[in-house]
């Protein structure tokens, strides 16, 4: 029922395309390192060539109980409950920042347990609720 | 109805053959007409359509506004940041949803030779475009009060980023090119290539750390988002895509008109 051009172009455009993901997936695994937004502390633990003083992007869970607020800096350890980076930041802080939230973190690495931030960005879930049901939640745990 | 008529009433003209000079002037007009038949039939269709959604359109508007504006909860986190989510989420669907559709009808149009096929696309890169960017600036507004930045290159922000590009690339490759089969294999090509963009964007949450959220509702049918959020949700993806479709059907109707045009011109 095809004519012999029609099937010509449909072997020509699966080439195309099948040669375009091959590229594009090659592609991907070269820069996956780049790709990442932010490494997780255990991602920065298990770097071996760790640069201090290079600025990295940390994100993971505030630790609870961990921030302590001085005056003029914030304390706060992130976690990503197998590993832990201690955080001291001075600075405005996003409305969405608290203990138990995600949290991205942008700063110099001092050593691998320890980090000053220059810039701290809250990351949201995929969890929308109204308050009420959250209070509901809160009563029943 | 009237199309019927129209197409009964030329039969009978034509079988019988007793066509009285005011008819006869009417035939002609109507066989000229007929020429372009099936565009006609298109373009009253289109008409009719237009008239209808233009009808309903403020009232579904009004309704959707309602429930995302005043009857749904605020977000137990975000308090009132959470309605735009009612914008951002239906407009980035629809922009992923433009592109594809716009990538299928490419393909067919390359293989079988479709013309109609590459007129729907063409009416449809704009509106995909817009919601791009609509989808790109309500974002950027959400996440200055959430993320607290208005713009991190994390992966599923970068790739909205190249999807407007590859949309103003190919609508400039359609608008500049004159030749006909260099315009089409350009713009094909352009699609095809960017069409890997459009998974990256759906999975770019869930390959990469990213400081974009993942989905919260998934095919699977688990949803992170409580149902009094859902509503106004679905509500506001019903009136986007009953505005895109308005937005297109009067696009096309501009493009029928400019074929029609320039065929008689031709003829002429």
């Amino acid at each position: 029922m095809l004519t012999k051009k029609v099937k010509n172009r449909i072997i020509f455009l699966s080439l195309v395309i099948f040669s375009i993901l091959i590229i594009s997936i090659t592609l991907f695994k070269i820069l996956e390192k780049n790709l990442l937004y932010f490494l997780t502390p255990t991602e920065i633990s298990n770097i071996q060539d760790t640069k201090l003083n290079k600025v990295y992007r940390i994100g993971g869970m505030v630790k609870k109980d961990s921030i302590k607020a001085s005056k003029d800096e914030i304390k706060f350890i992130v976690t990503d409950f197998k590993n832990e980076i201690l955080v001291s930041y001075s600075g405005s802080i996003p409305n969405l920042f608290a203990e138990g939230k995600g949290v991205v973190v942008e700063g110099e690495l001092k050593d691998k347990k320890y980090v000053i931030a220059k810039k701290i960005l809250a990351k949201h879930d995929e969890n929308y609720m109204p308050p009420e049901l959250k209070d509901i939640m809160k009563d029943v745990k | 109805m009237r199309i019927q008529l129209y197409f009964f009433n030329s039969l009978c003209n034509s079988q019988l053959g007793k066509i009285s000079t005011s008819l006869k002037s009417q035939f002609n007009v109507k066989k000229r007409m007929f020429k372009y038949f099936s565009f006609s039939s298109i373009f009253k269709i289109i008409e009719n359509l237009i008239k209808f959604i233009n009808s309903i359109f403020f009232i579904i508007l009004i309704i959707g506004l309602t429930f995302a504006l005043i009857i749904s909860p605020q977000d137990y986190l975000q308090g009132e940041t959470v309605r735009i989510m009612y914008i951002h989420v239906p407009s980035a669907w629809i922009a992923l949803g433009c592109y594809s559709a716009i990538f299928f009808l490419s393909i067919l149009n390359f293989i079988f030779k479709i013309k109609n096929f590459f007129i729907i696309s063409k009416s449809i890169a704009p509106i995909g475009l817009f919601f791009t960017c609509l989808a790109v600036v309500t974002g950027s507004i959400w996440g200055k009060p959430t993320w607290g930045t208005w713009w991190a290159w994390d992966a599923r922000l970068t790739s909205m980023i190249i999807l407007i590009i590859f949309y103003v690339s190919y609508i400039l490759s359609i608008k500049l090119i004159k030749n006909d089969s260099l315009k089409s294999k350009i713009s094909t090509s352009l699609i095809v290539i960017g069409a890997i963009n459009i998974p990256i964007i759906k999975f770019s949450v869930d390959w990469w750390n990213t400081l974009h959220q993942p989905s919260s509702i998934t095919i699977t049918g688990t949803n992170t988002i409580h149902t009094s959020m859902i509503i106004p949700l679905v509500l506001m993806l019903l009136v986007f895509l009953i505005y895109c479709a308005l937005i297109f059907l009067m696009k096309y109707k501009t493009e029928i008109i400019r074929i029609k045009k320039k065929n008689l011109t031709n003829y002429d």
